[in-house]
């Protein structure tokens, strides 16, 4: 291949022949190891444009949560007319319907789930769009529970399997949208065509029927995007030619995804130091400065913090506050040794700055301790500022990822291109563990929810006693959990197929079979009662364990104590053995992350006592955190406990949420600054895989709480992505609260 | 014989309590009476828990990934100094590891030669200055600050890095000529790479209730920035 737009570049290597982006990356970029001192200011366009886009989120409030949703249309990629905020401003177009915040309905994946969404919001569904998906074409979530077997069923309902994606987009895949801007659409039709070549075999199984259909709708999703660029007057089937183009094509490429996909996590992959290439090239020849450098990103960066989808309730109470995970993954090391940052990084943070604090897009720093210093110190003051951005182990995920991976959602990590995910919410492990002491049944309603076996009958629970039965109740609800994934993603496959984002997918990927868990201190430090202390069963009229008595003090997960932090690191690699013994849907590789996003609450919510004196109904940790108030040693130490649980066996990702007080952090600035990068060294180095960082006082969220409107822009970190602090549920919002902030007194 | 020490609790992360972050030992057992004492629970001679210099070494080597090379630990309290044998012990040991200490202390102290050891194992004190008023420095802790001051004196001698630390008490520790005289004493040491203001707050009043005592500065309020401003100012720091 050869363009005229490619003038400049250098064209070692393979990148020339066949679609390797990465290849592209490291024979053009330059890394970037000064400070951010290089930085300019938002234009004036810049910032007419944004209070035009602060303007439409006060009414979207105002209105409810919801601006405005076309519940006529299903959305596709080329199915609406351009939008625009305003045309003569923006620099970056492109909207997911033909008016800015205008939700779209997917009812490929559920007509009945978008029925209670534009219900929710006080909209109807147009009678014939609901006529055609309930009676003449099948949905995901109607595939889905066509097939569902009743020990599924009675799992889910009880809250043991929860958060399923089976009424909801699976989402977790990242297109690469760079080979958009790099080789043009036509170019990419050529190469899946060349796909489509291989696939033309002697043995037409169902394997190659299937690949030859999704590469046939990948093409057709390819010729749609074209045509949806048009319609901006753009022509997308050549390469960018320029940084701006670069941007818009990219955007582009991500735009299509979002109209086709309502996933859970859409996010756009590691786009920044790509797209420093083109803008080093115009800066270079004296085309853009500085000013329309940052202006250009800042104003793809707006687009990113438009994405809306419209979502039930139910939705909203497993992630709240309306998260879209446009997770972008900044920095990094390369494996040659070079650093990925580049001055593009600090644009796409400076963004944080510039058009002030946001959730979206979902910020997050690759971080190695190799960084150059410049940057370290850069991202941490933001955080200290913003409370915007999350971190996640490069020198960790580098040793099996390479260095052109991004972050899915939030802590998944997957190759850009060659990579994607079955996403799989998770297994309430606390609930687990209440079956296995009550031989199968739900500790709330006494329903026998897994096959009856013998129930603890003592008075005082033995460690080894519930360890075996505790291991054959993780091997029930593993094989539970895998039918269910297995069916979710086949109809998934079937019914909603994400074309485009495949479409920007090399034709051999690898596909991980994303399973969690929730609970994990929980159960560790319940596991740690029994063992260490003497935990007394009070059981109702029928025989039901409802509650327990703990006796004694016993070691709490988050004190650095490896009597308890090794039960955590135990169950880990247990449940994901467990997993291991099940067949996945097209042979996917099972792995586990310890994340719970805001659904910890609802977990929390459905689960009874438990023996390590939590009360029924109260709130798990976040991710990995330890439970709230647990941690009696500092930050630090919550850090290494952390940090001892095994990526190996958990390599969709272990999340940890941490807060703490400016005052605790350091006496001024700087010094917080440099604590905060020490922390982050230090953490990594222990090999933690993720951390958000959230520097607030307690008294801040208070009277946000009551004054919301005080704080529209108001960010925090919660598990795995930032949110609008004002847009989650009071419930959530006193979670974040009462959840340990660090503070020294 | 193996000396064991009298420690009342650990706190990881550490980010007030000297240069960088710090792994900080809480010791137990303190001669003053401050009354704005905001660990009154680490008073009591006979509390706490026992470790040895192995077990506190095992504990700070846990976080040396985030201590060094830029922080390191503090010993606080309590009064450290009432435990020297143990800490020279725990310091000597530490040497190989290369990690910074400092002791945040009264300095309320005689000179003997086992704390002239110490002194010098040590990388930086955090000198709280009660008083430098020695009447009020009497009502505020019930000690006298005459050791005190020979304390300091001492460790600019032997130019031991210092930084002093005065808690801001409206009414009590911000009288201006107490402030000019406090300047003085301060331009007066060879060794003080940094003063520290902190601003009397009374967080840690619930400790006293706890232990069922009465809390002394009951009426007298915290301070706040402009305070510490204006006490600054006086101090001619910035």
């Amino acid at each position: 291949m050869d363009f005229k737009q490619w003038n400049g570049f250098n064209k070692s290597g393979e990148w020339t022949k066949e679609i390797d982006v990465r290849g592209f990356i490291q024979y053009n970029y330059t890394p970037y190891t000064g400070d951010s001192s290089f930085l300019a200011n938002a234009t004036e366009r810049t910032k007419k444009l944004w209070n035009e886009v602060l303007e439409l989120y006060k009414k979207e409030r105002e209105n409810g949560g919801v601006l405005d949703a076309d519940c006529k249309t299903p959305s596709a990629i080329n199915a609406y007319d351009a939008g625009y905020i305003d045309k003569e401003l923006e620099q970056i177009v492109g909207l997911q319907t033909d008016a800015p915040l205008k939700r779209a309905i997917m009812p490929n994946g559920g007509i009945k789930i978008v029925k209670k969404s534009c219900e929710a919001y006080g909209y109807k569904v147009d009678e014939e769009t609901e006529y055609i998906y309930n009676h003449l074409r099948r949905t995901h979530n109607d595939g889905v529970f066509a097939v569902y077997t009743p020990d599924i069923r009675a799992a889910r309902s009880s809250h043991l399997i929860t958060g399923l994606p089976d009424g909801y987009g699976r989402g977790r895949i990242i297109g690469d949208y760079r080979r958009v801007a790099l080789y043009g659409v036509d170019a990419l039709i050529e190469e899946k065509k060349t796909e489509l070549y291989t696939l033309d075999t002697d043995d037409f199984t169902e394997k190659v029927i299937r690949e030859r259909e999704e590469i046939h709708d990948q093409i057709m999703a390819l010729e749609d995007l074209k045509k949806m660029a048009e319609r901006y007057g753009f022509d997308i089937s050549v390469p960018a030619s320029n940084a701006k183009e670069a941007i818009q094509w990219l955007y582009f490429a991500y735009l299509g995804a979002i109209k086709d996909q309502n996933g859970a996590a859409m996010s756009i992959g590691r786009t920044s130091t790509f797209l420093d290439i083109y803008i080093e090239r115009d800066l270079e020849a004296g085309l853009i400065t500085e000013e329309e450098a940052q202006e250009l990103m800042d104003h793809f960066v707006m687009k990113l913090r438009l994405v809306r989808f419209l979502r039930a309730p139910e939705y909203n109470e497993l992630f709240s506050g309306d998260p879209v995970w446009v997770t972008e993954s900044i920095g990094g090391m390369g494996i040659d040794g070079r650093t990925l940052v580049t001055k593009n990084s600090f644009r796409v943070l400076h963004t944080l700055t510039t058009l002030g604090p946001a959730p979206e897009p979902n910020l997050t720093v690759l971080w190695s301790v190799n960084l150059p210093e410049g940057f370290k110190r850069f991202t941490s003051e933001l955080s200290i500022k913003t409370s915007s951005i999350q971190y996640e182990n490069d020198d960790l995920m580098r040793i099996t990822l390479g260095d052109d991976y991004g972050i899915a959602c939030c802590v998944s990590a997957m190759k850009i291109g060659k990579q994607m995910q079955f996403f799989g919410a998770r297994a309430n492990l606390a609930k687990t563990l209440l079956y296995a002491i009550n031989g199968g049944r739900d500790e709330k309603s006494g329903k026998q929810v897994a096959p009856k076996f013998e129930a603890i009958t003592s008075e005082y629970l033995d460690y080894d006693e519930v360890m075996q039965k505790f291991d054959t109740m993780m091997d029930y609800v593993a094989k539970i959990y895998i039918k269910a994934l297995n069916a979710i993603h086949y109809m998934h496959d079937k019914y909603s197929y994400e074309a485009l984002e495949m479409a920007l997918h090399d034709k051999d990927i690898l596909r991980t079979m994303a399973c969690g868990i929730a609970g994990l201190s929980v159960v560790a430090d319940s596991l740690s009662a029994i063992k260490y202390a003497k935990v007394k069963v009070i059981r109702d009229e029928t025989g039901l364990a409802v509650d327990y008595k703990v006796e004694g003090d016993f070691p709490k997960f988050g004190n650095d104590d490896d009597r308890v932090d090794s039960i955590a690191v135990e169950l880990v690699k247990t449940f994901l053995r467990k997993l291991q013994r099940y067949q996945t849907y097209r042979d996917s590789k099972h792995t586990l992350s310890i994340l719970t996003i805001t659904s910890n609450v609802v977990y929390g919510k459905a689960t009874g006592n438990t023996p390590d004196g939590r009360r029924a109904g109260e709130p798990f940790g976040p991710g990995a955190n330890p439970l709230h108030g647990r941690d009696k040693n500092g930050a630090i130490s919550v850090m290494n406990s952390i940090a001892k649980l095994p990526y190996e066996y958990s390599e969709d990702g272990i999340s940890y949420t941490f807060s703490i007080t400016p005052a605790t952090l350091g006496h001024d600035l700087n010094t917080q600054v440099d604590n905060l990068v020490s922390m982050l060294d230090g953490y990594f180095k222990q090999t933690g895989h993720h951390i958000n960082v959230n520097v607030f006082d307690r008294a801040l969220l208070e009277d946000a709480m009551e004054h919301p409107e005080k704080y529209p822009q108001l960010t925090i970190r919660v598990s795995g992505y930032a949110v609008n602090f004002i847009k989650l549920t009071r419930e959530q919002q006193l979670d974040v609260i009462n959840r340990t902030i660090h503070e020294k007194i | 014989m193996e000396i064991k020490g009298r420690i009342h609790s650990f706190e990881s992360m550490g980010a007030v309590d000297g240069p960088g972050l710090r792994y900080v030992i809480f010791m137990q057992g303190c001669p003053l009476k401050c009354k704005y004492c905001q660990n009154r629970d680490t008073w009591d001679l006979h509390g706490g828990n026992i470790y040895s210099v192995d077990e506190v070494i095992e504990q700070i080597l846990k976080y040396k990934n985030y201590i060094t090379p830029k922080g390191g630990i503090t010993i606080s309290g309590g009064e450290p100094l009432l435990q020297t044998d143990f800490l020279t012990q725990l310091f000597t040991k530490l040497k190989k590891y290369n990690i910074h200490t400092a002791i945040d202390t009264s300095g309320c102290f005689s000179l003997t030669e086992s704390i002239k050891k110490l002194i010098d194992l040590t990388d930086l004190f955090l000198l709280d200055i009660k008083c430098i008023n020695d009447e009020k420095c009497i009502d505020l802790t019930g000690v006298s600050n005459k050791k005190e001051v020979e304390f300091a004196k001492y460790l600019s001698s032997i130019n031991k890095d210092i930084w002093i630390r005065q808690v801001i008490i409206p009414g009590i520790t911000d009288d201006e000529n107490d402030l000019l005289k406090l300047k003085d004493f301060i331009s007066s040491l060879g060794s003080v790479k940094k003063v520290e203001l902190l601003p009397y707050h009374d967080l840690g009043k619930f400790k006293w209730t706890d232990l069922g005592v009465k809390y002394e500065l009951e009426g007298y309020r915290t301070a706040n920035n402009e305070d510490i401003s204006r006490a600054r100012k006086i101090l001619e720091i910035n």
